[in-house]
């Protein structure tokens, strides 16, 4: 109960704060604009012009409602105005990218369980790709599958899939080398094959290191999705509206795609955050 | 096709080595250790080499291995103008100034209960977001100098940083903290003694998590906007001229700087934290 009381005074601070600097910030362009056009302001328009501007530093948190709520309720969801259709652009290859990523990830996770010579092989080299900047090559991947022929989702879903699958792989290998010796003794007496030992050992024992690298994965494989869609130009999908919005200086679109972004992010990663809870429970491992 | 029979051939030859090697009784050998994936990365460049030669791949889409060490060999000054610019001016001093201010917060939150139970979970919330979309705004603040490039990562390493520094700082049991209490240390000296260095493993977790972060933040800042050089901006102009092998030269130097600066991190961990189980071999 307390921390629900500080959690909503924080939030309110940083509104409050979000809307004085809005005013310091838009200050400048305002005074100008009065100045040019030969006139003195008064104080209280002063503040209520630095909450308003059409292209404001930045803009009050009002500003960036209206627009969301005028791009998401108020336009027809096909439109290419709407937020939302631009939002299912940038999930949709997330979403391909992670499935695609996270399979991948575990098959890899199982067979350098399973193999010495690919442990010992790949191994290092998973953990050491963590350490470099991945997401450097997201504009070559785009621009030479393009020169291929191959267009739209794929590009942006192979760029999410490549973000989140190392980390996958890394925590599945955990997680599947996580059962006790004296458990793996037990099948072993058993006489249980190494397949029945994956099935009835191994992979339920990994269910906790799984769901958290899968949740790495899904925001990596959405800040692939958006980092994707910078080099085609800036036609559809969340980072196009970035994009288009710093060409353009249009900061209230910025915003609104980025507070969008946030919200997609929490969502998919609360999704996760309950199938988790849920399957656990189940499990007994909580 | 010689040429790709000449892949298929030493790929093969190359995995049997490493499963002979692997099951052998030499495995444990810190040598062996190494020696294996040294053998892996090797065939997989020999391969990528061959491939590309054999099946004749157009420069465009994957220059062979070997034209990218020339193209970087004759590239060294423009590659090391773009390490000055992206790196040291920009992810740098980003990392230093948002890991300091984090870790600084951190240890105010710890003495705040208040604050921390508020902003805690806001801080969680902000580090699973995808941050680096503020780069356009930072870059429209802060110019298309190395300036906008310190302020994102100054904004992407500062919540994991902060995250880890106060959990660090709660790391401390109560049984250490009564200790302090009967020694009658001050809460300056339990500070100093108990609690910081019982933060070290965690604050050296944010901070090598934070390096590959800063790299990032720095390399897709200046896809929004950059003077004419940078990392970001030589990847991008390159892969706009399809002169692949540039864009390639790029990312191995992005790479070897990428596992360097972890490396170096890893090491003053080793020496500030040898006390914890996990360096202790």
């Amino acid at each position: 109960m307390r921390s629900l009381a500080s959690i909503c005074v924080v939030i309110f601070a940083l509104i409050v704060v979000w809307y004085l600097s809005a005013f310091v910030l838009n200050t400048p362009w305002a005074m100008d604009k009065a100045k040019r056009a030969g006139i003195e302001i008064s104080s209280k328009e002063l503040v209520l012009d630095t909450w308003s501007q059409e292209k404001p530093k930045l803009p009050a948190p009002h500003q960036v409602g209206v627009e969301i709520w005028k791009t998401t309720v108020e336009k027809k969801i096909t439109s290419k105005r709407s937020l939302i259709f631009h939002s299912w652009i940038t999930l949709s290859s997330t979403l391909v990218g992670f499935l695609i990523g996270t399979s991948l990830g575990i098959l890899l996770a199982i067979g350098i369980v399973h193999n010495n010579a690919m442990n010992m092989s790949v191994m290092p080299w998973a953990i050491a790709s963590q350490t470099i900047p991945i997401l450097a090559i997201a504009p070559m991947i785009i621009v030479v599958l393009n020169s291929i022929g191959v267009q739209g989702l794929l590009p942006k879903a192979i760029i999410s899939s490549y973000l989140c699958f190392f980390p996958v792989v890394v925590g599945m290998v955990k997680g599947l080398r996580s059962p006790d010796r004296i458990d793996t003794d037990l099948l072993h007496t058993y006489n249980a094959t190494n397949v029945q030992k994956f099935w009835k050992l191994r992979l339920p024992t990994s269910m906790p290191f799984l769901f958290a690298s899968l949740k790495v994965g899904i925001s990596a494989s959405l800040v692939g999705a958006i980092v994707g869609e910078l080099p085609t130009g800036a036609v559809r999908g969340l980072g196009a509206r970035l994009l288009a919005g710093s060409y353009y200086g249009q900061t209230i679109q910025i915003w609104s795609a980025l507070i969008m972004a946030a919200m997609l992010a929490a969502v998919l990663v609360g999704i996760l955050a309950l199938l988790q809870r849920f399957t656990l429970n189940r499990m007994g491992m909580t | 096709m010689t040429l790709i029979l000449g892949a298929l051939i030493f790929w093969v030859s190359a995995w049997i080595l490493n499963s002979r090697l692997a099951d052998s009784a030499l495995a444990e050998t810190r040598f062996v250790k190494l020696l294996v994936p040294l053998i892996f990365g090797f065939t997989i460049i020999g391969v990528w080499e061959l491939l590309v030669r054999g099946l004749s791949v157009p420069l465009v889409i994957l220059p062979p291995p070997s034209l990218v060490i020339e193209t970087a060999s004759q590239n060294l000054e423009i590659l090391w103008k773009d390490l000055v610019q992206t790196f040291f001016k920009g992810a740098f001093r980003g990392y230093i100034i948002g890991c300091m201010s984090a870790i600084f917060i951190g240890i105010l939150l710890e003495r705040f209960e208040f604050l921390r139970l508020g902003l805690m979970p806001v801080a969680s919330f902000m580090a699973a977001l995808p941050i680096v979309g503020t780069a356009p705004i930072l870059v429209m603040w802060f110019g298309f100098d190395w300036q906008s490039k310190a302020a994102v990562v100054v904004v992407m390493v500062f919540f994991p940083m902060l995250i880890n520094t106060v959990a660090g700082l709660r790391e401390s049991s109560q049984i250490q903290n009564d200790l302090m209490r009967t020694y009658a240390a001050s809460n300056w000296q339990a500070f100093i003694k108990l609690r910081l260095p019982a933060a070290m493993p965690f604050i050296f977790n944010g901070l090598k998590i934070s390096t590959t972060l800063a790299l990032i933040g720095a390399i897709v800042a200046e896809f929004f906007g950059s003077p004419t050089v940078g990392m970001g901006f030589r990847i991008s102009t390159s892969v706009g001229q399809l002169a692949l092998d540039m864009v390639w030269a790029e990312i191995v130097v992005a790479a070897v700087v990428g596992s360097l600066f972890y490396g170096f991190m890893v090491i003053i961990e080793k020496g500030v934290t040898f006390w914890h189980p996990s360096q202790r071999g």
